[in-house]
């Protein structure tokens, strides 16, 4: 991975329908995607990845902006003219062609000669390890094979980018984390820039290098795995990457102040109400009584075999969840009504814009 | 297989065929019984006034290729028949070729509608076979005669000088047939488009198809079916087409569906008629052959 930029959104804006019934499907969205990096667009449903997808594929034509590919305006051009290829989620294999006429189309249609098309090919199949099916028709694959010729079909035209719209959101959940190392490894070996999208937070986390979050047309946070995690920008990040429990206070000298007295160590960096983010596990419960802790009431506890997790209420009612690695006999173990306090991991709070 | 399976599979094709039955035997009485009589008349001998005496006789075949040459008392080459088979055979071609031409796009757009305003286009399809087809045909004469609507607005229009001469000639006859025969050709070539995966024309526009190249690498491909379909519904009723040709070709341009009906009529010779429509029946049975297996060659050629 370089810091070269293959793809860059410039303002890029795309609505569908016009007057009031327009939907501003990508609003005002800017990103650069760099020279063979794992990109993961992730984000609810609805939120406008696949229309940015789309338009970096040139399925569709931004309503404004331009968009980029190796500084060279693409915007215009045509999906057969993009040296960028598509993993689709349907895998929109050809059902009349074998597997290997699947993989072999794109390089058939730029006209390279019949050898190296051959040979591309076969590198292709055992690259996903289908050397065995190349004679087979699509529809006698089982749901990860097809997956797997999706995958080589886009990979052997050798594109700058793969776009992967939820390539794995088919697949049973054995299967998915099977293709989520093979879909790392192919990433690793052709070193070709991945722009993969999922709702799949786990996913983003665990197989990309960058990850833009988004929402409602908006891009609301482009980062590595660790900072988004660690450092969302705002409470739609927090909540929508991990469990995260949310505080309102007031700024005061060196911390913010809760609503039931406590003032919580953090440097804000804004006067006035601002909203403190904690993880459940930054979350430490300790002795009722204990010098600067927030006192809180037991109301519940999930067991989940390696972790305890306990739902707490404040003296105001604010809810807040802790997870605790569970002892050895479950000794130690707190019951519903009983009274603690609460401590927040130094260095592990965040202050969100709203 | 088990024998479990192998019982119920046994079982299934037993009542698969007892369901069947009311249907197989009325296709056996109406198709086959009437071609076993028009095949034992050939090989009759014609009747004064038509009809046929029953003598066993080949003249009904050898009146298929051969002339009876008074003059000289030998058999002579029929060009006229041989001439009358091949335009059939050629009309019918350009007819099925035309109908895919213009049925395609058709069969496309109206795949491509909402669903609901689809079922309005289908109806609109439909609507021809509401009115006779004597009736429409010679509504097609009327308006491609010298004084018909067509010729009366390329004249005014100005694009000719003076009225194009369309009548008993084979453009009339191909205008007419084509326009009979469209329906059939773009029905199931909707039915089949209809079942086409869209999503798979970006498939290949993603994959440096051109246009063309994704129509002639993806769509024509898949809905090959669709095509082969609407192309036997097409050609085989061409071949054998009457109405059309009668009319619009003005008993001039013969097909094989009016010399048929001439020996029927007044040629009074019913086994020629007869050992004609095997004839008929013969080339329809190779045409399908050959292009059967050129489909599916070319399919297995990818
Ligand atoms: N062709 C279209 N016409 C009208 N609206 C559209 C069209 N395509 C997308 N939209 C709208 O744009 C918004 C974003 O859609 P998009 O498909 O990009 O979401 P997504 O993030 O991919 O969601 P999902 O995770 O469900 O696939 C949605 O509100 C959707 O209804
Ligand atoms: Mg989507």
């Amino acid at each position: 991975m370089t810091d070269e930029v293959t793809i860059s959104a410039r303002n890029v804006v795309k609505a569908f329908g016009q007057g009031n019934a327009a939907v501003r499907a990508l609003d005002d969205v800017s990103l650069d995607i760099r020279k063979g990096e794992f990109f993961t667009l992730l984000g609810p449903s609805g939120c406008g990845k696949t229309t940015l997808l789309r338009l970096i594929a040139g399925f569709e034509m931004p309503t404004e902006g331009t968009i980029l590919l190796d500084g060279a305006d693409i915007t215009t051009l045509p999906p057969n003219r993009r040296p960028v290829n598509t993993v689709f989620q349907s895998y929109a294999l050809f059902p009349h062609l074998t597997v290997a006429q699947n993989v072999a189309f794109g390089l058939q249609m730029l006209g390279r000669p019949a050898p190296e098309v051959k040979a591309t090919t076969e590198r292709m199949l055992a690259l996903v390890k289908l050397e065995a099916m190349a004679g087979r028709k699509t529809s006698q694959l089982s749901g990860g094979q097809q997956q797997r010729v999706a995958l080589a079909r886009a990979l052997a035209p050798q594109p700058k980018v793969l776009l992967l719209d939820e390539p794995l959101s088919a697949l049973d959940l054995k299967l998915r984390k099977e293709m989520q190392v093979e879909l790392k490894r192919l990433q690793t070996e052709t070193g070709i820039t991945f722009v993969f999208v999922t709702h799949d937070q786990e996913e983003a986390l665990t197989m990309s290098d960058r990850i833009g979050v988004m929402s409602h047309g908006k891009l609301q946070q482009v980062g590595a795995p660790r900072d988004i995690y660690t450092r969302p920008v705002n409470r739609f990040v927090a909540s929508f990457i991990g469990e995260t429990n949310f505080l309102s206070g007031v700024t005061e000298g060196a911390g913010v102040r809760l609503p039931v007295g406590a003032v919580v160590p953090v440097d804000s960096p804004r006067a006035g109400t601002v909203t403190l983010a904690v993880r459940p596990e930054h979350v430490r419960i300790v002795a009722p009584g204990e010098a600067g802790a927030i006192p809180a009431t037991v109301t519940g506890s999930v067991y989940f075999g390696t972790d305890m997790n306990y739902q707490l209420a404040l003296a105001d009612g604010t809810e807040i969840e802790a997870c605790v690695v569970s002892g050895v006999t479950g000794e130690g173990a707190l019951s519903k009504g009983e009274q603690v306090g609460l401590r927040f991991t130094p260095g592990a709070v965040q202050v969100l814009e709203d | 297989m088990s024998p479990a399976e192998e019982a119920v599979r046994r079982e299934n094709i037993k009542s698969a065929w007892q369901l069947s039955a009311p249907a197989l035997l009325v296709l056996t009485v109406a198709a086959v019984g009437p071609l076993l009589i028009v095949l034992v008349y050939s090989f009759l001998t014609p009747g004064t006034h038509g009809n046929v005496e029953w003598v066993f006789s080949l003249e009904g075949w050898r009146g298929v290729l051969f002339d009876h040459d008074i003059f000289e008392d030998k058999l002579v080459l029929a060009d006229g028949n041989l001439t009358i088979f091949w335009r059939s055979v050629k009309l019918s071609f350009i007819t099925t070729v035309l109908t895919f031409i213009v049925g395609f796009p058709t069969a496309w757009f109206i795949a491509t509608r909402s669903p609901a305003s689809r079922a309005g286009w289908l109806f609109l399809i439909t609507i021809p076979f509401w009115t006779n087809l004597l009736i429409r045909t010679f509504a097609i004469n009327q308006i491609i005669r010298n004084e018909g609507v067509l010729n009366t607005l390329l004249l005014k229009a100005g694009l000719v000088s003076a009225p194009l001469q369309l009548t008993y000639t084979d453009t009339a006859l191909l205008i007419g047939m084509v326009y009979v025969y469209l329906p059939l050709m773009v029905l199931p070539l909707f039915a089949t488009i209809d079942r086409f995966d869209m999503r798979l024309l970006e498939a290949g526009y993603d994959l440096y198809a051109s246009r063309w190249q994704v129509l002639r690498r993806v769509i024509l491909p898949i809905i090959r079916p669709g095509i082969v379909a609407g192309s036997i519904l097409v050609f085989v009723p061409c071949l054998g087409a009457y109405v059309t040709p009668r009319i619009l070709g003005g008993g001039k341009n013969m097909m094989i569906g009016n010399f048929i009906e001439l020996q029927f009529g007044q040629g009074k010779n019913w086994p020629l008629g007869a050992a004609l429509s095997v004839t008929l029946l013969v080339i329809v049975t190779i045409a399908l052959l050959v292009y059967v297996k050129a489909i599916s060659g070319e399919r297995k050629n990818g």
